[in-house]
């Protein structure tokens, strides 16, 4: 079995000898340098720029503004584009703005021959604006008379949807029905999330030339086809004369499933005569102009039956804080209200009410989680809250709500195929010892420094289907010596994809693992269509493409042997680089030999391949559970982690080892969620911490012991019975962490991060602090 | 205006003209081509550009490649054995899958160099606390850590200390 396997990542050989190669180090030399003038407001217009001085320094080739652009608004989300003007994205940017909606937008750029002209030119451009109010919270963006920053959306809501679920079979109108019924306790609370950033140690960096009439872009990005078709759009141009290569890139989370600056660089080299133009961000930039993941403000209610601890209904309205540009829009608060409702289904009802507000903050986007990292702390906390007040044990309250197998989702369809989640509850409960210590904690503690611990669950999807078109396609290529070529669409952005779908085509054909060559790059020109590396997708959506090319390969494989040997293809198999006649489990040549043959032969030469796409309708969940026991120093307003572990159930594993590492990474970025990370804009919408410096991400020394385990289902939907792994891990930690903090200190905090500020007002209003002095 | 450097890179002789304004880090990457050297925030806060020089890591993006006059300097390129043999640190580092997306990996791979050289050993919290300066956003440190372990365990079992 090769799927199963805990073999070495098939790049790490590459990335440890220093010669994988990223975007910049193919750069080569005598590459332009192009750099953005950014705004400096966050809400107006440009009026005019005064260019002269600028273009005088020596070295500069090119000043381009919001004035030379073409007059074309286009999309950035990395989303399947759809056919159905309805479901396309929003349009809401050109490459470069005189419409300024945010602090640092992107105003004018210049092209000289190095880094230091171009800076200094960009020093040397005067801009004259006309400024508006600057809106950074929903409520500023929607109050009445508030200037529309994007005239498509005069009230400043890009999107607001209200739905009411029923439960099927229920006898009630709406949820407000179940909330006024006496025989029901309700719960009513409100929670906030803060933006963060992905923090992919590789800045966006991109270059473009032009190869005769068409535009060449090699760039750091998890969704190369997708930018392609966006260069198109901005551009105006073919979709078919932009070529775009994705070389190895570091990380993405998310932040590179949005077409940055791609477009604009593919302009620049055309404004250039097709010379070869490098466009880097600084980390600065990076924090400022890219995305970042959307602060949601929750307000929430629910309505709990006492006698058996189910949730009868529930409520949620979300506000989301887009920032100035749509990117994503909508799907992620979307998302997010739609996965609080679906981890625990209602008995009766529910109701999810979202928003999706411009204001003049950096731009939101996707990111690792698409929503659900924001949602699952509001739904995990409020779970913890019911629980604490009406007494009862968390973990036997949620198991008792649980998605049940065969669950289908009352709007989207989407069913439980598969669940091992009240698995992973029992396994993480043992692993932390949960009955001894919840017991052990909730005795009265002596002294500033108290004990917890904490738990969350999540569920979440595997892919867009049916919200978007799911598709994928894989080629296999015989080489002489037997091995084989895997081509896909689908990107290596550090996960293991590689590998995994490496171990996937060679499970598929009969061979071992160390016999497939991936083509780690893609090149739009020569690698078969994908949407890329988002939604968790490409083990499962992928994963069904590369097991349809691989079996149609070993047909093929098999039928040439069955020709050469007079055999029939039906008695053959390939065990051990062999094709063996099952009848008498001898073997009849060495694949080594066929594939000879086959290049060479002057009576049947057939150069054997096998290229299949494939559409994926189907859809199933992946689940999990994080334990956490934390210890409070509570008048530093200091948690510290003491122990934490994370049960994934994401179906059968691909590779065992891979999988543990892919949750090691998700859990940190959960507990900069929890405790450190924020992104802080002053009123002015300017960000203050754009920086590794001021932006605290986790380090080594903020981290106890990872511990990942698994429950391994069996997913009839995915192609080797697996399900989504990749983003999952990062969603349930800040719930679990807040949760032991609830039990540690008996404080309820409602908005993250839990830093040492946050918990000392906190502990301050709740009488911990400042009481006996 | 252009100076030369004389050093010596990953065990071999080198002169090569630079501008005095220049970092270490442009000077490896562009004019000497080794892109192991990662450029990740150009002001010595996320360890991705770290090499040694004269056996000590430094974040080369804030070094002068002015400082580097006579100097030993040594990056990832500079690690296999003279039969391409990997280093026990590299080899550690695909065993225990410390590699990610590889953007901090030579970065890091370079402080391990410098620890598993000082010929000690040190326990979990203080690998922790030397490894501080790199940031990683794809492995938690978690598979990290034990690589650097694991490196620092073999490499004082094979001095026979």
């Amino acid at each position: 079995m090769e799927v199963g396997r805990s073999l070495d990542r098939v790049d790490a050989y590459d990335k440890v000898t220093g010669r994988a190669k990223y975007t910049d180090d193919l750069r080569g030399s005598g590459a332009l340098v192009a750099k953005i003038l950014h705004s400096t407001i966050a809400n107006g217009v440009v009026k005019s720029m005064d260019l002269s001085e600028a273009q005088a320094i020596p070295g500069v080739v090119k000043v381009l503004t919001c004035f030379d652009v073409p007059d074309i608004q286009y999309p950035t989300p990395g989303h399947p584009w759809s056919v159905e003007e309805a479901h396309q994205d929003v349009s809401d940017r050109k490459l470069l703005n005189r419409r300024v909606r945010i602090y640092g937008d992107d105003i004018a750029v210049v092209v000289a021959e190095d880094e230091l002209t171009a800076e200094r030119a960009l020093r040397a451009i005067r801009v004259e604006y006309e400024e508006y109010p600057v809106y950074t919270t929903p409520e500023q963006a929607m109050a009445p008379g508030a200037v529309p920053i994007h005239d498509e959306h005069p009230d400043n809501v890009l999107k607001h949807t209200l739905f009411n679920v029923l439960t099927p079979g229920a006898q009630v109108r709406d949820v407000d029905e179940v909330f006024a019924d006496p025989a029901y306790r309700v719960f009513e609370d409100h929670f906030d999330t803060q933006a963060v950033q992905h923090c992919h140690i590789e800045n966006p960096v991109s270059f473009a030339w032009m190869e005769g009439e068409r535009i060449v872009v090699v760039s750091s990005t998890q969704i190369p086809h997708i930018v392609r078709r966006v260069i198109g759009q901005a551009l105006g141009i073919g979709w078919g004369s932009i070529r775009v290569i994705k070389p190895y890139i570091g990380g993405g989370f998310g932040n590179k499933q949005e077409v940055l600056y791609e477009p604009l660089n593919a302009w620049i080299t055309t404004q250039v005569g097709g010379r070869k133009v490098k466009l880097e961000c600084t980390r600065e930039e990076t924090f400022q102009n890219t995305r970042s993941r959307h602060a949601i403000h929750f307000d929430v209610k629910a309505a709990v039956r006492p006698e058996d601890m189910r949730l009868m209904a529930r409520s949620c309205r979300a506000v989301s804080n887009q920032g100035g540009y749509a990117s994503h829009g909508h799907s992620i608060v979307a998302n997010a209200v739609t996965g609080f409702r679906q981890t625990y289904p209602d008995e009766l009802a529910h109701r999810s009410d979202a928003y999706t507000v411009y204001t003049n903050l950096g731009s939101t986007g996707a990111m690792r989680g698409y929503g659900i990292p924001q949602c699952n702390f509001a739904g995990e906390c409020f779970m913890d809250d019911i629980a604490r007040e009406m007494g009862w044990d968390p973990l036997a309250f949620r198991l008792r709500n649980l998605m049940p197998l065969g669950y289908v989702d009352p709007t989207n369809g989407i069913t439980c195929q598969s669940t091992g989640l009240a698995e992973c509850i029992r396994k993480g409960a043992d692993f932390i010892g949960w009955e001894k210590l919840r017991a052990e904690y909730a005795r009265p503690q002596a002294g500033p420094v108290c004990r917890g611990v904490g738990m969350a669950v999540f569920s979440y999807k595997t892919g867009v289907w049916p919200i978007s078109l799911e598709t994928a396609s894989a080629r296999v290529v015989l080489n002489q010596d037997g091995t084989v070529q895997l081509q896909l669409g689908a990107t290596e952005i550090g996960q293991g994809g590689d590998t995994v779908f490496s171990q996937m085509c060679a499970q598929a054909i009969g061979i071992p693992t160390e016999d497939v060559h991936i083509v780690s790059f893609q090149d739009t020109d020569t690698a078969p269509f994908d949407t890329g590396a988002y939604a968790s997708r490409q083990t499962y959506v992928t994963g069904k493409a590369i097991k349809k090319a691989g079996e149609s390969f070993r047909a093929r494989l098999l039928a040439y042997a069955a020709g050469l040997t007079h055999l029939d293809p039906g008695n053959l198999d390939i065990q051990a680089r062999q094709v063996v006649n099952t009848r008498t489990g001898t073997p009849v040549l060495s694949l080594a030999e066929l594939a000879l043959e086959a290049f060479y032969s002057l009576d049947h030469c057939e150069h054997i391949t096998a290229e299949e796409s494939i559409q994926c309708k189907n859809n199933t969940f992946s689940f999990g559970a994080c334990f956490a026991e934390v210890e409070v120093d509570i008048p530093v307003g200091k948690v510290k982690v003491l122990r934490i572990v994370n049960v994934h159930d994401s179906g059968k594993l691909i590779n065992p080892k891979l999988a543990e590492a892919q949750v090691h990474g998700g859990m940190s970025m959960g507990m900069g969620y929890a405790l450190s990370e924020e992104m802080k804009y002053d009123d002015k919408g300017r960000l203050l911490n754009g920086n590794l410096l001021d932006y605290k991400l986790p380090t080594a020394m903020d981290h106890p012991e990872l511990h990942a385990l698994f429950v391994e289902t069996e997913d009839p939907s995915g192609p080797f019975g697996n399900k989504a792994l990749g983003e999952p891990p990062a969603i349930p930690v800040a719930g679990a962490i807040r949760n032991a903090v609830l039990q540690a200190t008996g404080v309820a905090i409602r908005r993250l991060p839990m830093n040492p500020q946050r918990l000392v007002e906190a502990f301050t209003q709740a009488g911990l602090i400042g009481k006996e002095e | 205006m252009m100076e030369i450097l004389h050093c010596t890179l990953n065990g071999r002789p080198v002169e090569v003209g630079y501008d005095l304004r220049e970092s270490l880090l442009d000077t490896l990457r562009d004019r000497l081509g080794l892109t192991s050297v990662k450029r990740g925030c150009e002001v010595g806060e996320c360890g991705a550009c770290t090499v040694l020089v004269d056996g000590e890591a430094i974040d080369s993006c804030i070094y002068l490649t002015a400082w580097c006059e006579g100097k030993h300097i040594l990056t990832v390129e500079g690690l296999q054995d003279e039969n391409g043999e990997l280093s026990p640190i590299q080899r550690a580092f695909i065993q225990e899958a410390a590699v990610q997306c590889g953007f901090c990996t030579p970065g890091i791979i370079m402080s391990a160099v410098e620890i598993v050289g000082s010929g000690r050993t040190y326990t979990r919290e203080e690998l922790r606390k030397l490894i501080s300066g790199h940031l990683c956003r794809c492995t938690g440190y978690q598979n990290i850590l034990n690589a650097v372990e694991r490196a620092v365990e073999e490499c004082h079992k094979v001095a026979g200390r």
